[in-house]
C-alpha cells in the first residue's frame, strides 16, 4: 500500500515541481530520491510498517510474492533512471512531465500486480497505458513518434475493450469481480469454465497478451518501440513490461490456474507463436533497436512459459526471469539510445572508441541470449525446468531450446559489429558516473546469476 | 583444494591480464600462471590423497545442484594435458606478437579455467555452466585474433556448439526431473534406474552435444574452417584439449548413465564414426592447406576414439583414456611446427613449400618425428592407443574394425606427402628465405619429442593413472 500511495504522491510533485524549478538536472535528481523513497515504503510493505492498512475492501492484496516483484520494478526504475535520466530531461523541457507519467505508470504496475478483484486488473492496466500513449509520442515534432502514438492508442484502447468485454462475461456467467473462479455450487471443483466464463477468460487473455506483446498480437510492438523516443522505448520494452507480465501472471497464473483446462491449449499456441514470430523476425532486423523490440517479443515467449507452468519453480524463475531481463535491457538501451545510427553498423568498431560500454553491452547482451553465470541463463533455465516439471509437453521444451539457439544470431551480430568489424560510431559522449551505473548493473545480473537465493529469492522466502 | 586451485587460479590471473597495460608484461604474466597450473595439475597427479583432489561448495543448492569438483583418473590425465598445452602453446608462440596483448591473453587463461571445470565438475548443472563457459573466450579470440574469414566461421562454430549444448540442457534437465533425488550429482545420477525408452531419448540429446565438439560425422562441418581461420595458438587448444572434452563427456556422463541405449545404438554411432574417419582421410589427402589437413587427420583421430569408446570393451576404453593425452600433445606438436613454417613464411600451402629440410634442418627433423606420431608408428606414444582402440573394436565386430583399419594406411599417405611435399625436393625462392627453428620453439619440440618417445616406451604410467575411471565404466555398463 506504501509505494502506491507514494507513487501517485511522487507523480504529483514531479508535476508541479516543473513549475518552480527550472536547473538542468534537478528533475532526475527528484525523480531518483522519489524512487528511493518509494523503495523505502517497498521496505515498510515488507516489514508491515504501513500508511494504511486498507485494501479498498480486499480488492488489492500485498503480500510476499507481488511485493517481492514490486521492489524488482522499482529497482530497475532506479537503474533506468540513473543510467538514462539526462536522455529524458533531453526529450522535452526539463522532463518533470515525464517523470511525472512515469511515476503514474508506477502506480498502475502497483495496482496490476497486486489486484485481488478483476476490476482493480482494468484500472492497474488502463493507468499504465495512457501515460505511456502520452510517452510513446512525446517526441512531438517527430513524425513516426506521432504515428506511433497514434497507433498505439488505436490499438490499445481496442484491447482494452477485448478486456472489458471478458471481464463483462465472466461477471455476467458468475455473478463474481473474483479473480478466483466462483466455485461449483454442487461442492465439486472445476478443471475447466463454464462456457461464458471460458470465453471471458480468453477474451481477458488475449488482450493481456497483447500489452505484454505476445504473438500474434504483438505487431504494434515493433512501430511503437521504432517510433518511440529511445529513452521511452526503454522503459516499455523493460519496466512496464514487467509491469503488465505481473498481472498476467497474477490472473492465470494464480487466479485461473485451477482452470487451465480452459485456457492451457491457447496458451501453447501464444507461446508456440511468440518463440517462433519474435525469433524469427529479429534475425532480418536491420537496425539494433528493431532487432530489440522483436528480442522483447522473443522474450515475451519465454516468460510466458512461467505462465503456462504455474508451480512453485515457474513462481521463482518468474521473479529471477523478470530481474534479470529487465536489468539487461536497460543496459543495452543505455547504448543503442546514444549512438547516432541504430542500424547494426553504426556499432561497428564500438569496442575500440568505448571499451568499457561494448563490454557492459555484451554482458547484458549474453545475458539476454541466456549464456551461463548470467541471470538470463538462470531465468531460462528455470523455465525449463518449471515447464518439464509440470508435466509440459516435451516439444514445447525443445522448441524453446532451438528458440534459445536462433537468439545467439542476433544478439550476437551486435556483439560482433562492435568487436570484430572495423568503423568509428558516432555517439554522444559517455558520462563517468554512466560507465559506473552500468558495471553496477553487470555486477546485477552477474550476481543474479550466480547467487539468486542472496540476491532476490531468499527474501521470498523469508517473507 | 587441488582441484579448486586448479581452476582459481587460470580465473583470478585471466581477469587480473585483463588490466595489465604493457603487453610484455601480460605475456609473461600469462606464462608464469600457466607455469603455476602445470605445477598444479602435476602434483594433483601425483597426490594420493582423495580429500585434497575434491572440493565441494554450495551452489544453487535449492535447484538440486553443487559445486563439486573431483579428479578421477580421466580427470587427472586431462587436467594434465589442459595444463601442459597452455604452457607448450605460451612458450612455443613466445615471439609472436598479438595485437591487443592483454585481452588475448586474458582469454586464453580464462578459456583454460572453463576447460578445467569441464574436466573437474562432478556436477550435471555445474559442467554444463562450465561447458558454455569453456567456449566463450575460444570464439572471442577466434573471431578477434583469426584469418579473414574468421567472423562468418567461428559464429557458424558457435552456433553449432551452443544448439548441441542447449540440447544436451534440455537432457540435464530430464534427467533432474526423473531423478528421485531431486540432484545433479554424478553419484545420484549413476544410481538412477531409466527405463529403456528414457535412456533412447535422453541418450541422443546428450550425444549430439558431444558428438558436435568431438566432432563426429555428419556434424564436423564447423571443425576445418575453424582450425583454419583460428590463429594457431588458439587451434592448438581447439585440437588438442577442447575436442577432449566431448570424449570426456561420452564416458563421464553417457556410458554409465545410459547404458541401455549406449548398447542399443553403438553400431550405429561406431557406423558413423567409421564413416567420418575414412571420409576425412580420404579428404586430408586432398588438401593443400597444411592447417586443413591436419584438421581432416584429427577428424579420422577422434571418429577412431569415439569408435572405441562405443565398443565398450575394456581395453578399448583403456586405448582411449591413454590417447586423450597423447593425441593432444601429438597435435599440438604438429600445430607449433606449422606455425613457425606460417610465421616465417606466410603462407601454409603444400603447393607453396619444399626444399625446408635444406634450410631448416631441425625443423624437418622435429616435423618428421612428430609426423610419425601421428601415424602412430610404435614406439611412439600413440601406437600403443591405437593399437588398444583398435583391440577393443575388433571385439566388437572384426568388421567395422577391418574399415577403420583403413584409415592406417590412408593416415601413412596424407602424412607422408605432407612431409615429401614442405621438407624434401629443391627449395623455391619463397622456402630459400626459411631459417631454422628458434630456441624456444625447439626446446618445446624437444620437449615433445621427450614424451613422444617416453609413452611410446613406456605407456605404464599413464595406465596406472587411469585405471580407475575404467573400473566405474565396466562396472556400470
Amino acid at each position: 500500500m506504501n509505494v502506491l500511495i507514494l507513487s501517485i504522491f511522487w507523480g504529483i510533485v514531479m508535476m508541479f515541481s516543473g513549475i518552480a524549478l527550472k536547473k538542468k538536472g534537478i528533475a532526475t535528481g527528484l525523480a531518483i530520491a522519489g524512487v528511493l523513497i518509494l523503495l523505502l515504503g517497498n521496505l515498510g510493505d515488507m516489514s508491515t510498517v504501513v500508511i494504511t492498512t486498507s485494501t479498498f475492501n480486499d480488492m488489492l492484496a500485498f503480500r510476499g510474492y507481488n511485493v517481492l516483484f514490486i521492489s524488482i520494478v522499482l529497482v530497475a526504475t532506479l537503474m533506468y533512471f540513473l543510467v538514462s535520466g539526462r536522455e529524458i530531461e533531453n526529450v522535452g523541457t526539463g522532463g518533470f512531465d515525464y517523470y511525472a507519467l512515469i511515476f503514474f505508470v508506477l502506480t498502475g504496475i502497483v495496482i496490476a500486480s497486486s489486484f485481488n478483484n478483476l476490476l482493480m486488473l482494468f484500472l492497474g492496466i488502463e493507468i499504465i497505458s495512457i501515460p505511456l500513449y502520452i510517452l510513446t509520442g512525446s517526441d512531438k515534432k517527430n513524425l513516426k513518434s506521432n504515428e506511433a502514438s497514434l497507433k498505439y492508442f488505436l490499438m490499445g484502447s481496442f484491447s482494452t475493450g477485448i478486456m472489458l468485454l471478458g471481464i463483462a462475461f465472466i461477471y455476467g456467467d458468475s455473478g463474481s469481480l473474483a479473480i478466483v473462479p466462483a466455485p461449483s455450487p454442487f461442492g465439486f471443483s472445476f478443471t475447466s469454465l463454464p462456457t461464458l466464463s471460458a470465453v471471458g477468460a480468453l477474451l481477458l487473455m488475449f488482450s493481456l497478451a497483447f500489452k505484454v506483446s505476445a504473438a500474434p498480437f504483438h505487431f504494434w510492438t515493433p512501430d511503437v518501440y521504432d517510433g518511440a523516443p529511445t529513452v521511452f522505448t526503454s522503459f516499455m520494452a523493460t519496466i512496464v513490461k514487467a509491469g503488465t507480465f505481473i498481472a498476467f501472471f497474477r490472473m492465470f497464473a494464480g487466479g485461473f490456474a485451477s482452470v487451465q483446462g480452459s485456457w492451457g491449449l491457447a496458451m501453447q499456441v501464444i507461446i508456440f507463436l511468440t518463440l517462433l514470430i519474435g525469433n524469427l523476425t529479429a534475425v532480418f532486423q536491420q537496425s539494433a533497436k528493431r532487432m530489440m523490440s522483436y528480442s522483447s517479443i522473443a522474450q515475451a515467449g519465454f516468460m510466458l512459459l512461467a505462465i503456462y507452468a504455474h508451480n512453485d519453480m515457474a513462481k521463482e524463475g518468474f521473479l529471477v526471469y523478470t530481474a534479470a531481463y529487465v536489468l539487461a535491457t536497460i543496459g543495452v538501451f543505455a547504448l543503442l539510445s546514444r549512438v547516432a545510427d541504430p542500424g547494426f553498423q553504426g556499432f561497428n568498431g564500438l569496442a575500440k572508441k568505448e571499451p568499457l560500454l561494448a563490454a557492459t553491452t555484451t554482458i547484458c547482451l549474453l545475458s539476454l541470449a541466456g549464456i551461463p553465470l548470467t541471470g538470463g541463463f538462470l531465468g531460462k533455465y528455470y523455465m525449463l525446468v518449471a515447464t518439464a516439471k509440470a508435466g509440459g509437453p516435451f516439444w514445447l521444451v525443445i522448441f524453446a531450446v532451438i528458440c534459445a539457439a536462433i537468439s545467439i544470431y542476433y544478439y550476437f551480430r551486435l556483439i560482433i559489429a562492435m568487436y570484430f568489424k572495423e568503423g568509428n560510431p558516432e555517439m554522444a559522449p559517455v558520462s563517468r558516473g554512466l560507465k559506473f551505473w552500468l558495471v553496477v548493473l553487470c555486477v546485477l545480473i552477474l550476481a543474479l546469476g550466480i547467487f539468486p537465493y542472496e540476491v532476490l529469492l531468499n527474501n521470498l522466502l523469508s517473507l | 583444494m587441488l582441484a579448486l586451485l586448479l581452476i582459481l587460479i587460470p580465473v583470478a590471473t585471466g581477469l587480473a591480464t585483463f588490466f595489465l597495460k604493457q603487453g610484455n608484461a601480460a605475456k609473461l604474466f600469462s606464462l608464469l600462471s600457466s607455469l603455476a597450473t602445470l605445477g598444479i595439475s602435476i602434483g594433483a597427479a601425483i597426490c594420493t590423497d582423495k580429500s585434497a583432489k575434491s572440493f565441494q561448495a554450495p551452489f544453487l543448492t535449492n535447484l538440486g545442484s553443487s559445486f563439486s569438483l573431483s579428479l578421477d583418473g580421466m580427470g587427472t590425465i586431462l587436467v594434465l594435458l589442459t595444463g601442459i598445452s597452455l604452457v607448450l602453446v605460451f612458450i612455443s608462440t613466445y615471439k609472436n606478437t598479438y595485437k591487443d596483448p592483454s585481452r588475448y591473453y586474458a582469454l586464453m587463461l580464462l578459456s583454460q579455467a572453463g576447460l578445467m571445470g569441464v574436466f573437474l565438475a562432478t556436477d550435471g548443472l555445474l559442467f554444463y555452466f562450465f561447458w558454455e563457459l569453456a567456449l566463450i573466450p575460444v570464439y572471442f579470440l577466434c573471431s578477434g585474433w583469426g584469418g579473414e574469414r574468421r567472423i562468418a566461421v567461428t559464429f557458424k562454430f558457435f552456433i553449432y556448439t551452443f544448439i548441441g549444448s542447449l540440447l544436451m540442457l534440455v537432457g540435464l534437465i530430464y534427467l533432474y526431473v526423473l531423478n528421485p533425488g531431486q540432484s545433479f550429482s554424478l553419484t545420484s545420477l549413476y544410481a538412477m534406474k531409466l527405463s529403456p525408452d528414457q535412456q533412447s531419448v535422453l541418450f541422443w540429446l546428450f550425444f549430439v552435444a558431444f558428438a558436435i565438439k568431438m566432432p563426429i560425422w555428419p556434424l564436423h562441418t564447423w571443425q576445418p574452417d575453424t582450425y583454419e581461420q583460428s590463429p594457431t595458438s588458439v587451434t592448438m587448444i581447439l585440437s588438442g584439449v577442447m575436442v577432449k572434452m566431448g570424449l570426456l563427456g561420452v564416458i563421464r556422463w553417457v556410458l554409465p548413465i545410459f547404458p541401455y541405449a549406449v548398447h542399443e545404438y553403438g553400431h550405429v554411432v561406431i557406423g558413423l564414426s567409421v564413416v567420418g574417419m575414412i571420409y576425412a582421410s580420404l579428404v586430408a589427402m586432398k588438401q593443400d592447406d597444411l592447417k586443413r589437413m591436419i584438421a581432416y587427420s584429427s577428424i579420422a583421430h577422434i571418429g577412431l576414439m569415439c569408435a572405441a569408446v562405443f565398443s565398450v570393451s575394456e581395453l578399448g576404453l583403456q586405448g582411449v583414456l591413454v590417447q586423450l593425452f597423447n593425441h593432444g600433445v601429438n597435435i599440438i606438436g604438429l600445430w607449433i611446427v606449422v606455425d613457425a613454417i606460417e610465421q616465417k613464411l606466410g603462407t601454409r600451402k603444400m603447393s607453396e613449400l619444399g626444399g625446408l629440410a635444406i634450410t631448416a634442418p631441425s625443423l624437418a627433423i622435429l616435423l618428421v618425428i612428430m609426423s610419425l606420431a601421428n601415424v602412430a608408428l610404435p614406439l611412439t606414444n600413440a601406437f600403443i592407443g591405437e593399437f588398444l582402440m583398435f583391440n577393443g573394436l575388433y571385439q566388437f565386430s572384426a568388421w567395422y574394425m577391418a574399415v577403420a583399419g583403413l584409415s592406417i594406411i590412408l593416415g601413412a599417405v596424407y602424412t607422408l606427402r605432407m612431409v615429401q611435399k614442405v621438407i624434401y625436393g629443391d627449395t623455391n625462392s619463397l622456402t630459400k628465405t626459411m631459417t631454422d627453428l628458434s630456441l624456444n620453439q625447439k626446446l618445446i619440440l624437444a620437449g615433445i619429442t621427450v614424451l613422444i618417445i617416453l609413452y611410446g616406451v613406456n605407456p605404464q604410467p599413464l595406465f596406472k593413472m587411469t585405471m580407475d575411471t575404467v573400473h566405474t565404466v565396466a562396472q556400470h555398463i
